[in-house]
């Protein structure tokens, strides 16, 4: 089986403290560890666990810089076979504009599944598998937590609220978009990554895709970001850890769940 | 006048979904800023009758029964949707931002040529025009986003943003729509719902959880909270990271995509408090969070909050009650 997955780097921000940039369009990144989108991760284990086990090739494609290619050679190492990159350079992106360079990549491959994150971590839209897939005219299914291989057709579930799973087939070609757990992606180390360092990763300007600032123009502009208004919120317990398990255990005994 | 605002229902078994109340409302509310009218979108099985569920939440509800569509079908909704926003000329469309939701609304934007924004917390009007405001990162930030220009913007909404304040009591007119969409089947069948997560413990039922979230770090260390939890007569849960490792079973998620929860207490350690999970805990009585990186969005929901390493006070707690 022949499979596509388009992965995304972004920056981890837990435990981190951000700050907005003097365009107050984006945040301020130096200085952030930057990660593969945890959705993606899944979505390329799925896709090389699926070749290892049905042959084919495992083919990863990012959109972004020198620097984000160091998740694409994590892909590498993961098991993928070849890397495509598209330096976009200075261009404002949507999801929308996103959506269409990998069209224009992904187009011309041969693929029976393109597999993508469910979302990004960083803004969640969730948008691009499925665009991705009306542009080619392909069947699609979101927030995938199964696949089970028929003969041209797949049988999915797929992860709604509650708990509940809706189990469908669907047709090949098709795009899904990936869950987290549906799988336990594997380790890689940095001599996997070192290894992986010959395999085959090509890097396309947007001209040389044949797409200009026109054809991936964004139907929707970041104006500004801020931080959320300070309102309600916790009452900060204070004080030196006995103290605070012991208000803890105040509030558990008022609440009436321990004696 | 402009177009009117447009809010697709969500059901699932013959029964209508939250989420089509909160669009309805906002439907509502920005018609009346707009000076437009608020139209509801109901596709269902033909005879399913959901309709009767909808009445006074618009001004009109436009009714396509198609066969098949007792179960939500992206292509099939894709097509009926487009035919209704050729008819109506909608300002705005409201659409879900839940599963099935990310599964239509993308695919609309693309085949209508209309800009979305996806998973807006709201939908504001500036000199007119509309803007999303979104949450990124985690919900650390909020960004204002606008559309391109354009006759018709779509909006999918994030599920719990919308406080539904009652039903505004329209004289509804029911307006029954024939489709012109010729059928064809779908690429993709519907076969069944499955209910996962069920188990030993019934945490929705728990009086007391003691939940565990991505800060736990290392699966050997949950074992340090579970001799908490059994000290406390706590039941353990968790946040969906720690199912997705594999590391409790199912059943002990709290969120949407696992269980809602209304215990008396629920001590979150180590959550960071994703939306998906706090809309799971909005009914708890009470909620502390321990968390170290105090800019953690859980502390917005909780009623008290520490800002220190859970295994710290994991340790001081034990200490006090001689564990």
């Amino acid at each position: 089986m022949e499979i596509v997955v388009c992965i995304k780097r972004v920056p981890f921000t837990q435990e981190v403290d951000l700050e907005i940039a003097p365009s107050q369009k984006d945040i301020v990144k130096e200085g952030l560890a930057f990660v593969l989108n945890e959705w993606d991760n899944y979505a390329l284990e799925e896709a090389i666990s699926l070749k290892e086990r049905l042959g084919g090739q495992v083919t990863a494609v990012l959109i972004g810089s020198e620097e984000d290619e160091e998740v694409l050679r994590r892909a590498l190492a993961m098991g993928a076979d070849r890397a495509v990159r598209v330096d976009p350079g200075d261009v404002y992106l949507d999801v929308r504009g996103i959506s269409k360079i990998l069209t224009r990549v992904v187009k011309d491959m041969p693929f029976d599944l393109i597999l993508t994150g469910a979302q990004a971590d960083d803004t969640n839209e969730g948008c691009v598998g499925v665009m991705l897939a009306e542009e080619l005219g392909i069947p699609h299914a979101s927030v995938v937590k199964g696949i089970e291989v028929l003969d041209r057709t797949l049988r999915i579930r797929v992860e709604l609220e509650g708990g509940t799973e809706e189990v469908s087939t669907i047709r090949l070609p098709a795009l899904l978009t990936i869950q987290t757990g549906i799988n336990e992606p594997r380790y890689v180390s940095v001599m996997g990554i070192r290894k992986a360092a010959k395999k085959e990763l090509k890097v396309f300007s947007l001209e040389e895709l044949g797409l200009d600032s026109e054809s991936i123009k964004p139907d929707s502009i970041v104006e500004r970001l801020y931080f959320p208004p300070e309102q309600g919120g916790a009452h900060m317990l204070t004080g030196d850890p006995a103290t605070v398990a012991e208000k803890i255990l105040k509030i558990l005994k008022e609440k009436g769940v321990i004696q | 006048m402009k177009g009117p605002i447009l809010a697709l229902v969500e059901h699932r078994k013959g029964e209508i979904r939250d989420i089509t109340y909160e669009l309805l409302r906002k439907a509502h509310e920005l018609s009346q800023r707009a000076g437009s009218d608020p139209i509801c979108l109901l596709i269902q099985a033909p005879g399913q009758g959901l309709e009767a569920g909808l009445k006074g939440w618009a001004k009109k509800i436009l009714v396509i029964e198609a066969k098949g569509c007792e179960v939500f079908n992206s292509e099939l909704y894709k097509a009926y949707c487009l035919e209704a926003l050729r008819t109506l000329e909608p300002f705005i469309v409201l659409l879900p931002h839940t599963p099935w939701g990310m599964d239509l609304a993308p695919a609309l934007s693309v085949k209508a040529g209309l800009p979305l924004i996806s998973d807006c917390v709201d939908i504001v009007l500036e000199n007119g025009d509309p803007k999303a405001i979104r949450q990124i990162y985690g919900g650390k930030l909020y960004s204002q986003v606008a559309f391109r220009p354009s006759s018709t913007y779509l909006a999918s909404m994030r599920p719990g943003s919308i406080q539904v304040e009652g039903n505004p009591g329209y004289e509804t007119e029911l307006l029954s729509f024939d489709t012109q969409t010729p059928i064809r089947a779908p690429s993709k069948t519907f076969e069944e719902f499955v209910e996962t997560g069920q188990g030993d413990v019934d945490i929705s039922q728990a009086p007391f959880l003691i939940s565990i979230g991505r800060g736990i770090g290392d699966e050997e260390r949950i074992q340090e909270v579970k001799d908490l939890a059994e000290k406390l007569g706590a039941i353990l849960s968790c946040s969906r990271p720690i199912v997705d490792k594999n590391w409790l079973p199912k059943y002990h998620q709290v969120g949407t995509s696992g269980k809602t929860v209304k215990p008396k207490v629920y001590l979150a350690l180590g959550i960071s408090g994703a939306f998906q999970h706090v809309a799971g805990i909005k009914g708890s009585g009470t909620i502390i969070a321990v968390n170290k990186d105090k800019k953690a969005p859980i502390f917005r929901a909780a009623h008290y909050g520490v800002a220190e390493d859970l295994f710290t006070i994991v340790s001081a707690l034990k200490a006090k009650i001689g564990g």
